[in-house]
């Protein structure tokens, strides 16, 4: 029975009423509750800003199309990418990081409920209003309404010379609000794996997704505070008559982008880490085989996290750096493939010898292989540094970092929604609709990134609302956006899939996987209280262990 | 199946774990320590690049005794704790209050600094790249101070109503961990403003 | 619950639509009709030595990473269907392996070994397009970036033109290439021409080189490729490279004043009393602004508002009109001539050749 409190017999419970559900919700600070809240917003963000992505997809279909003015396709870009990176992949690991955690670790709860809480709702105030900026940002010329100085806001385009009105405000508020909720997270998650975790759990015992949000917690303090530097001193050039990027007073652009991203580089490792935590977890389970090379796992995720803080220029490379700059970010970029691709030969390691299962979450693990050694590989391509004098600002870096944040990052979160479904609601996501999603999705994912390279090549630069016939690029474009639609009908059986298995799904019960943490030890939902007595562990797969008293783990490792 | 949880084997007692606020608060710090590094850094990139205006060299007076102030009241908060955790509540209080009063002693100086450099030099935060630079910097330090101060004096009115007693020594280490991190700020930003710029 | 195989007649199925739509959307493009200027804007189509470099040493890290994606996308098959679950081994486990410390060191020192080579391909590239030295003979142009168009000065020639940049051929044996400055005026753009050379940002108070020795005449197609504002998609770049007696007669064209028409004495009236004056130069008249484009030589040009329009009478009449019927968020002003006086200022202006 997986319900969440022991009944006794002969005696009726009353169903609460919906306001008092609602109350229960909005004040929890249950850490399973926030975790499902965290989702719950970023899915409502992903349909908005997939909504964005049509409607640019449209408008690029042909050359000198207008179905859209110049102006709305500019906001449409900025808050496309805006939304995706900050209230949809932000908010979505932070509420897995949030639900799974303190499960896997064998605790209670987050280190701070009420912080946890007070870091939700803070995210969700910055996507709020962010999107109110399209009511409220009018000022000087009605040239407000939502932002429009791309995701960037490259400096001197984000000044109040370049940008009156209020729109870019939104922008900035938005997402220093939002950056503060994340920092907060950050702090949480430290403070509940180092302070939190049950006996026996060393460090060198704790499962691999509690490793890697650790060292993505640990990246969001330094990465992200950068950026709400930047953004303060943005404001203050704005509002109170500074000078820190006013390139007509002596100030620089270029300290802009360095800060920037010092900020951007490492968010994109703190996005995609958490992402190869859900592989670490899935791909052993559905190979039955433990994860290969645990230790390096761990070393090459730090070594990661350190090598990354020092590539961020790479996103500079057309600005006019001195040769030996260029040569530094270069290799830099080039090193952080290594320990990158070690991951991929591990979790190839894990299959090898296996007996793979492939369940819905499995095929979304395999593309991810696939698709992430291609994301990775263009990346090394744009690493040499007059490779992108020509492919920087082009199609192929929106459709290298496409493949990366849609072909790596949505396919593992959509591995980790059909694994963990069950342990959240006590229901399976159907296996039917979850291939018809997965093939639908796949098929739309390819036509639309691989084609996106070629543009790319053929010179077609990057956020233009239209372009010139003859080219060579009409064609390609039309398939882009058909591409774009298939993921949209995939995207629609998905979240079909979430409703309707709420109700009609078979139960899942404790186990439904025969998988390896903690998590699975408990029912489907957990009680409130996770666990009736604190476990004690002996070994990296304390269930492993349980199921094969005679080979455990700890004699191995 | 039921929703009791499965027993796990035995392992050896003795499980100690680092403190929860101490941890956070190391947090915290860290990030902290990040928002203050990029304002470092685009005021030394900026020295010397003002195209108008007043000058360090020409307007900046070394605040030797607010600095000595604030240092010292690194000294007094960690001995007011270690008071408190030996259970001495009137050390405690006494030195607490000092640490208060040395902090706002600082905060006066650094508002007659500027009070000085707008008025009599005419040097605001728009008027040049130093004038930005230095008073975000500054400015971003007193505020740490402020928001420190204000939890020093929620500490020091529970301490005189007598509620804060050996229990909560844990808490109060946590808080003198962030004066110490706003005390180490200022040694920073000290000798960026004050050494180098000049 | 079930365990879901995937039937072989499933999957090929699948595998035949995903097959019978790729080749469709191939052969759909390969049928794109191609511009009908000489050149595109293709990065493997080099004509000037940094995009020759560029395109060879992009084939090259191309076949390092593709021979990398072979190998481990045959790993990646293999392992996924050699090892793939079958119906008999239910409730058997295999054989729990944790790791294996020479295999993880194979595969981190031979990658930082490809790293080593890619690196040292890279870094000669590096400098031997950025720190290539200015020889005697070059041409010096320097661009300006507004939004959104370009202003180009040559200081040496003393000539100041917009949008349309013409530069002279250049012959490997004596070579004359052009050194461009990248200038600034507002916000930060990018000069783009694939086949000429990689892409360099024009940042205001950041001055940056670069430097193209065409070898081939033509003109040759880019344009802005960072994001600038507006209208940022229609800042288009035309280069012309000619030939050395072309681009001589070029030069002595640009650098006369402006043609000096009786006819159109009428429409320089309306042109110098109206504000034109204040954005747009004309050589040898009082118009001297510098915030649009010299319009001294306008109709020597293909295209007008940066490659927005072609340079016709009716675009020309349409753009001096209401800027934004062409280029929506142009911060040319509409100025609301009469017909009269728009007819006579399109008439002047058709004369400033």
């Amino acid at each position: 029975m997986s319900s969440n409190a022991m009944t006794i017999p002969g005696t009726q419970i009353q169903a609460r009423p919906w306001v008092d559900e609602l109350h229960q919700w909005l004040t929890t600070v249950d850490h399973k509750r926030l975790g499902i809240l965290y989702i719950l917003s970023a899915l409502l963000f992903l349909v908005i800003g997939g909504v964005e992505a049509l409607i640019i997809r449209i408008q690029l279909m042909h050359s000198h199309n207008d179905f859209v003015s110049p102006e709305v396709f500019n906001r449409l870009f900025t808050m496309h990418g805006t939304t995706m990176i900050f209230f949809v992949a932000m908010p979505v690991l932070f509420g897995f990081a949030n639900y799974l955690v303190p499960l896997m670790i064998g605790a209670r709860d987050m280190a701070f409920p009420r912080l946890n809480a007070f870091s939700f709702w803070l995210s969700f105030l910055g996507g709020l209003l962010l999107y109110f900026s399209f009511l409220g940002g009018s000022g000087l010329y009605g040239a407000g309404n939502a932002p429009d100085v791309g995701w960037w806001a490259y400096a001197p385009l984000g000044a109040r010379a370049f940008s009156p009105g209020h729109s870019s405000d939104y922008w900035t508020l938005a997402l220093l609000v939002s950056g503060f909720g994340s920092i907060g997270t950050a702090i949480n998650i430290i403070a509940t794996v180092l302070c939190m975790r049950c006996p026996g759990m060393k460090l060198n015992r704790m499962p691999l997704l509690v490793w890697l949000n650790l060292v993505m917690a640990g990246m969001v303090l330094i990465a992200i505070t950068p950026l709400s530097a930047a953004q303060m001193m943005l404001l203050i050039d704005r509002y109170l008559g500074g000078h820190f990027f006013d390139t007509q007073a002596g100030g620089s652009a270029v300290l802009w982008m360095h800060f920037f991203w010092i900020f951007g580089h490492p968010e994109v490792y703190i996005l995609i880490i958490p992402s190869f935590a859900f592989m670490s977890e899935i791909i052993p389970v559905f190979s039955r085989k433990p994860i290969f090379g645990y230790p390096v796992m761990v070393g090459a995720t730090v070594c990661i996290a350190f090598v990354s803080m020092s590539v961020w220029a790479h996103h500079m490379f057309t600005i006019g750096m001195n040769s030996y700059a260029n040569s530094f970010f270069a290799i830099t970029t080039m090193a952080v493939g290594v320990p990158t691709g070690i991951k991929i030969f591990n979790w190839i390691g894990t299959m090898w010898g296996g007996r793979i299962q492939f369940k819905t979450p499995m095929l979304f693990s395999i593309a991810f292989l696939f698709q992430f050694l291609v994301a990775g590989l263009t990346g090394i391509i744009q690493s040499s540094a007059p490779v992108d004098w020509q492919l920087s600002l082009s199609y192929f870096v929106v459709a290298h970092f496409h493949y990366v944040i849609v072909g790596g990052i949505l396919f593992a979160l959509f591995a980790a929604f059909y694994y963990w479904y069950p342990k959240m609601t006590g229901r399976m996501l159907s296996e039917r609709l979850g291939k018809w999603h997965f093939w639908l999705f796949l098929i739309g994912f390819h036509l639309t990134f691989d084609v996106m390279h070629i543009p790319g090549v053929l010179g077609m630069p990057r956020r233009i609302y239209t372009y010139e016939p003859g080219r060579g690029w009409d064609t390609l474009n039309l398939i882009i956006s058909i591409g774009a639609f298939i993921q949209a009908i995939a995207i629609l059986v998905f979240v079909a899939n979430l409703v309707i298995s709420y109700f009609k799904g078979a139960r899942a019960g404790n186990d439904p996987w025969d998988a390896w943490t903690l998590e699975w030890s408990i029912s489907s939902p957990p009680p409130a209280y996770n666990f009736a007595t604190v476990p004690t562990v002996a070994g990296r797969r304390p269930l492993w262990d349980l199921k094969h008293p005679e080979d455990p783990d700890s004699r191995y490792e | 199946m039921s929703a009791v949880t499965t027993s796990f084997p035995n392992t050896a007692t003795g499980w100690e774990l680092p403190s929860r606020g101490k941890v956070a608060m190391a947090g915290l710090i860290i990030a902290e320590s990040a928002i203050f590094t990029i304002f470092v850094v685009a005021y030394l990139f900026y020295l010397g690049r003002s195209i108008a205006g007043p000058t360090p060299q020409e307007v900046l007076e070394t605040p030797i005794f607010y600095t000595i102030c604030l240092l010292s009241s690194s000294l007094t908060i960690h001995f007011a704790a270690k008071f408190l955790a030996r259970g001495i509540g009137f050390a405690f209080l006494g030195l607490w209050l000092l640490t208060i009063a040395l902090g706002g002693l600082f905060l006066f100086g650094t508002a007659q600094e500027w009070h000085r450099l707008i008025y009599e030099h005419g040097l605001t935060i728009s008027t040049n790249l130093f004038g930005t630079t230095y008073y975000s910097l500054v400015g971003l330090h007193a505020f740490h101070v402020t928001a420190g101060l204000v939890m020093l004096l929620t500490v020091a009115v529970l301490g005189l109503i007598g509620r804060v007693g050996v229990k909560q020594s844990a808490h109060i280490e946590v808080l003198s961990m962030y004066w110490h991190f706003v005390d180490a700020v200022w040694v920073v930003v000290f000798t960026v403003v004050y050494v180098l710029g000049r | 619950m079930s365990m879901l195989r995937m039937k072989s007649s499933t999957l090929r199925f699948l595998a035949q639509t995903i097959l019978l739509l790729f080749w469709s959307a191939l052969a759909l493009w390969a049928s794109d009709p191609k511009g009908s200027s000489s050149h595109g804007t293709d990065i493997f189509a080099p004509a000037s030595t940094p995009a020759k470099s560029i395109a060879d040493l992009s084939v090259f890290v191309l076949v390092i990473t593709g021979i990398i994606f072979v190998v481990v996308f045959a790993l990646l098959v293999y392992s996924v269907v050699k090892f793939r679950g079958r119906a008999t081994d239910a409730g058997r486990e295999p054989a729990q392996v944790y790791g294996s410390t020479q295999i993880e060191l194979a595969w981190t020192i031979i990658p930082i070994l490809i790293v080593v080579v890619l690196f040292l391909a890279t870094a000669r590239v590096i400098h031997a397009i950025q720190d290539a030295p200015e020889p005697a003979g070059a041409v010096q142009v320097t661009a300006i970036g507004h939004q959104y168009w370009w202003e180009f000065r040559y200081p040496k020639l003393g000539i100041v033109t917009a949008n349309e940049l013409h530069i002279p051929v250049s012959d490997p044996g004596h070579p004359t290439p052009t050194f461009l400055q990248l200038l600034s005026a507002d916000t930060d753009h990018s000069f783009w021409v694939p086949e000429l050379a990689g892409k360099t940002d024009l940042i205001p108070n950041h001055p940056n080189r670069m430097w193209m020795d065409p070898q081939h005449t033509g003109v040759f197609l880019g344009q802005c490729a960072q994001y600038c504002g507006t209208q940022h998609a229609k800042m288009l770049l035309r280069v012309s490279v000619d030939g050395p007696e072309e681009f001589a007669s070029w030069v002595r064209a640009q650098q006369r004043t402006a043609v000096e028409d009786a006819g159109a004495i009428a429409g320089k009236r309306v042109f110098e009393s109206n504000a034109c004056m204040n954005c747009h130069a004309v050589a040898g008249t009082p118009a001297d602004g510098r915030f649009g484009p010299d319009l001294t030589h306008l109709m020597s040009r293909a295209t007008i508002a940066a490659g927005a329009a072609k340079n016709t009478h009716n675009n020309l009449r349409l753009w001096i009109k209401d800027p934004s019927a062409i280029k929506h968020g142009s911060l040319m002003p509409a100025m609301k001539l009469s017909d009269g006086d728009l007819d006579a200022v399109v008439s002047y202006m058709e004369t400033l050749r």
